[in-house]
């Protein structure tokens, strides 16, 4: 442990990058796919190029408290850029890469950049499509040079060629540099990142170091992460759980951060790096999951018969037998633990004797009484001798399950390594919850914000449960307020929002309380927090009944065929329901059901489409008819959208969550049909492409009526 | 049209070079059938050079005059200041003169990876036997093309199916491994028939900007073959018409695209 004390003393990311040199010089610190090959740099070579990316950058006149704009995919050069930024005492700012040039330039205006870092062309042409509109933009650097001769290069240059500048000028800035890294202290500013903005324009959230480090250690002690963890940078870098896990903890625990060779490849290069500690959103889990069963279906009756078999068996067996062990690290095997070794194997070895015994043993005797076809009759089942107690049974079960079916599964999704797995930023399926822990994978929950360095909770190894998002982080505190609204206060907690006193003000109180935004309860007995929904959209309904749409949502969107929901019924007597339906689930199944389909818009309306998307919303309405507080909630019509829900549109945010008042707005028309009783409505909608063009579909959508289940609570008082 | 000299610059401010190739007189007969008929026009060095017509103006066989596959009745072609003869294929290769087909001509069974490595055949120096026994020579000069496959792998962005044999691989994608293979040979001519028939717009888009790219990164000169005509009118430099098997036009799009022939070749004309 005496690393992390060490580790305490560093009171900004370049002061720990330093010390990880001293503590790790020689373990890899980045890796990147290129060319076919993963490149490997080491603490010690990180440092060189970040320190010599920092003497280019103060070659190219950055002061200290300037914003420097990083726009790209996740590549080691990024990272470095916003080191090296640090270093020189200016605040990093990256963006998302996917936004359109309009709303870059809201942001690029409103941080004041005056140095862009740029992966690509395209993201190039994107800075110099707003350039004229922002004035205070002098120089822009790219890091991949491909497209980018013909540019006018008096105010931009290759990322390369600066840090080629950066090292050749270094008797010059290296004392500069230094005296610069000097000055940093835990309350300078780590960096500044923008929120996707749910609602209105995005705000620039200011953490200190103080806010990353302190979090980021009290993480990765919270799940003993140690500097041979591997991940896998593939999450937006504007993201801060992304500058979290790749420079906050990667810094503190020192361990390698994987870039993917593009993010067309993220699948094949998961799997190749079999990170250990690994982040995605729901969304992610959820597509995979779909892949996997997609992919079982085709597959032949044997492999089938075994995935179900075991699949079944580990959905109650999996939490006991399929969990990793913690990170113990062990002296030499004492003969006591050789001796339990050897017990072991002997018990494995009788008890797939007793089984081969049992079913020899069986199959004689269904071939006494149906001699002709023995093979219909017999079933392999559970051995009958039954020498074996029921937990060390399951437990040699489980193991068989883990070599057939588990560990390909885990190797061919590249989660075989996984220590420690998060899911965040949206409720996860119970079942797709279910799947990935019962295979063995340490999937866990958290809850967090840009505001809180991400953590507020999380879900300690042992108590994890599907529908909670954990307990209190070390050192954050909660309170649920009185309206339901969740607050905390932590370390982490964010400095201000940058060139915003008012938004500053309404969200941390002076003492340091933070609105989430979020309405939430602790569970009484475990202690454990359950978000129930945005607290703003939590509302009434006409007759006063609690309405929380994101509850009914989630539990639609659980559903493989439905990608998205929008529910309607603040203020109105009934609820109804927007359906996405996802193209790759419901494309498969109805290739399976012979049926033909052109286009996303056809399929989406297709009947048969309907009718199984209304049996999905009843079972939904069955189960939410359960809930006495929400059982107002149910879905009584809805209807599928000819088209998806998008970011391009300003329907969904960067980090796709749906823009509630936008879709009511945009859609206006269609929710009056919803509830004026209509059965179809012809409608006109604006669409955007990727490159900013303009277009409009036209399409004639059906409504229809679900079944509303009778409300539990109101039967028992009937009953009574 | 105008004398160009020793090149000339174009409108986005490209420096195109001398005469790389120039074709004389070119008349190709197959028995009693004219494809060709006295056809002269040049390339030069660094310009993307465009072949339209309509169905059977002769376009590819043409093409194939270009790379040699079809040896002229009459006519000479002369490649970089010297008269070219007949040659066979491998020869072609060497001269620095790659293509891609109308239809696929990828080996199906193999990898994208494999199919590239193909390209760089006429490159490699180790013998067939050292390169069955992956010994000495052979290993490290591997190396070296597959670094030289990787880059144009990068370049044309195909990073994630390398692997993927290309039987399974969508149309649109075998167009674009077809030009890897052909870059892989590091051409002086890159000669392309038909890049974008049958794709979508978006496909098109994506190969519209890789030629420009290899032009512009490589400095390629490229010859195509095109009937999408925005797409012909939008990417190169100078175009020549043909229509049964004659030259009807020559020069650059804007010309070409006023030249009264051209547009009755295109549109038809009434014979009264």
């Amino acid at each position: 442990m005496a690393d992390q004390d060490q580790g305490a003393t560093a009171q900004s990311i370049p002061a720990l990058l330093a010390l990880n040199v001293e503590r790790y010089g020689s373990r890899p610190a980045y890796r990147e796919k290129e060319f076919g090959i993963w490149q490997v740099w080491t603490w010690a070579e990180a440092a060189v190029e970040i320190r010599a990316m920092a003497m280019g950058f103060l070659s190219l006149g950055v002061e200290r408290g300037d914003h420097v704009a990083i726009i790209g995919r996740n590549r080691p050069a990024h990272y470095w850029a916003m080191v090296a930024a640090q270093m020189v005492g200016a605040v990093p700012v990256p963006l998302y890469q996917d936004a359109v040039a309009e709303e870059m330039a809201y942001v690029l205006d409103h941080c004041g950049a005056r140095f862009v870092v740029c992966g690509d062309q395209e993201q190039v042409d994107k800075v110099v499509e707003v350039e004229d509109r922002i004035h205070h933009i002098q120089h822009v650097m790219y890091t991949d040079k491909r497209g980018m001769r013909k540019y006018d290069h008096s105010r931009m240059n290759h990322l390369a060629d600066i840090v080629a500048e950066g090292k050749a000028g270094h008797f010059r800035y290296e004392g500069e540099l230094e005296k610069r890294i000097a000055e940093l202290t835990a309350d300078s500013t780590c960096v500044m990142l923008y929120t996707s903005g749910t609602t209105g324009k995005p705000k620039g959230v200011v953490l200190s170091n103080r806010n990353i480090i302190e979090t980021a250690r009290a993480s990765v002690a919270f799940d003993h992460l140690g500097c041979d963890e591997d991940v896998l940078a593939y999450l937006p870098m504007a993201w801060v759980g992304d500058f979290i896990f790749s420079i906050g903890q990667a810094m503190v625990a020192g361990f390698c951060v994987n870039c993917p060779e593009s993010p067309a490849t993220m699948m094949t290069d998961l799997r190749e790096i079999g990170p250990t500690y690994f982040f995605a959103p729901p969304r992610i889990f959820e597509t995979m999951l779909t892949n996997v069963m997609i992919r079982m279906e085709d597959a032949g009756d044997l492999k089938h018969g075994l995935f179900k078999h075991f699949m079944d068996f580990a959905k109650t067996t999996g939490e006991t037998y399929g969990m990793p062990r913690y990170r113990v690290k062990r002296s030499k095997p004492t003969l006591r633990r050789r001796w339990r070794w050897a017990w072991r194997y002997a018990m494995g070895i009788g008890f797939s004797v007793e089984t081969m015994v049992e079913n020899a043993l069986r199959l004689a005797l269904v071939r006494l009484r149906h001699p002709l076809e023995h093979r219909k009759h017999f079933h392999a089942r559970g051995p009958l001798l039954n020498l074996y107690p029921q937990p060390l049974r399951d437990y040699f079960d489980y193991r068989t399950g883990e070599v057939t079916i588990f560990s390909p599964l885990k190797n061919t999704l590249g989660l075989s390594r996984i220590r420690v797995a998060y899911t965040a930023g949206e409720a996860i399926g119970p079942e797709i919850f279910e799947f990935y822990r019962s295979m063995g994978i340490n999937l866990k929950q958290l809850y967090g914000q840009t505001e809180a360095s991400v953590f507020i909770t999380q879900q300690p190894d042992g108590q994890v449960r599907a529908d909670t998002v954990g307990v209190p982080s070390p050192g954050v505190e909660v309170k649920i307020g009185e309206t339901g609204e969740v607050f905390y206060r932590s370390p982490g907690t964010f400095v201000e929002y940058f060139r915003n006193p008012e938004s500053t003000a309404s969200t941390k109180d002076a003492e340091g309380w933070v609105a989430t935004g979020d309405a939430g309860f602790f569970e009484p007995g475990t202690g454990h927090l359950r978000i129930i929904d945005r607290a703003k959209d939590v509302g009434k309904m006409a007759d006063g009944r609690l309405f929380a749409p994101k509850y009914v949502e989630n539990k639609l969107k659980f559903y493989p065929s439905i990608l998205e929901a929008v529910v309607f019924g603040k203020d109105r007597d009934r609820c109804t329901a927007f359906i996405n339906i996802d193209l790759n689930a419901v494309g498969n199944w109805a290739e399976r059901n012979n049926i033909a389909y052109a286009s996303y818009q056809e399929l989406a309306g297709h009947s048969q489409v309907y009718g199984m998307i209304r049996d999905h919303i009843d079972a939904v309405n069955r189960s939410v008819a359960q809930d006495p507080m929400l059982s107002g909630c149910q879905i009584h019509r809805f209807l599928i959208l000819h088209k998806e829900l998008d970011a391009d549109d300003g329907e969904m945010t960067r980090t796709r969550k749906v823009r509630r008042n936008v879709v009511a707005e945009k859609y206006a028309d269609l929710i009056a049909a919803l509830y004026d009783g209509r059965d179809r409505i012809t409608t006109e909608t604006e669409v955007t492409y990727e490159d900013g063009r303009k277009g409009a579909i036209r399409a004639t959508l059906r409504i229809e009526d679900a079944t509303v289940a009778p409300e539990a609570h109101l039967q028992k008082e009937a009953a009574e | 049209m105008k004398d160009m000299g020793e090149g000339y610059t174009t409108p986005d401010g490209r420096r195109i070079g001398p005469v790389l190739m120039e074709l004389r007189n070119i008349t190709l007969r197959f028995g009693g059938v004219v494809a060709i008929k006295d056809i002269s026009f040049d390339i030069r060095e660094g310009e993307i050079r465009a072949i339209i017509g309509p169905n059977g103006a002769g376009k590819s066989s043409m093409l194939n005059v270009i790379s040699g596959f079809y040896v002229p009745t009459e006519g000479e072609v002369w490649f970089r200041g010297e008269k070219r003869g007949p040659m066979r294929p491998y020869q072609v290769a060497r001269l620095g003169i790659a293509r891609t087909f109308q239809n696929i001509a990828l080996f199906d069974g193999m990898s994208v990876l494999d199919n590239i490595m193909t390209g760089r055949l006429t490159l490699m120096q180790s013998g067939l036997f050292s390169q069955a026994l992956w010994w000495g020579k052979a290993a490290a000069e591997e190396d070296e093309h597959r670094e030289k496959v990787e880059k144009i792998i990068d370049f044309l962005e195909i990073q994630n199916i390398r692997k993927t044999p290309v039987g399974r691989l969508p149309y649109g994608l075998k167009k674009r491994v077809e030009l890897a293979r052909a870059l892989a040979a590091e051409p002086k001519i890159l000669l392309l028939d038909e890049p974008m028939a049958g794709m979508n717009v978006e496909e098109k888009e994506d190969m519209c900007r890789f030629i420009l790219d290899v032009n512009d990164e490589f400095g390629t000169t490229t010859v195509l073959i095109e009937h999408d005509m925005g797409v012909v009118m939008d990417l190169s430099d100078r175009v020549v018409v043909m229509d049964y098997g004659r030259k009807i036009g020559d020069g650059p799009p804007e010309e070409v695209r006023n030249n009264q022939d051209v547009i009755d070749a295109y549109l038809g004309v009434a014979h009264a």
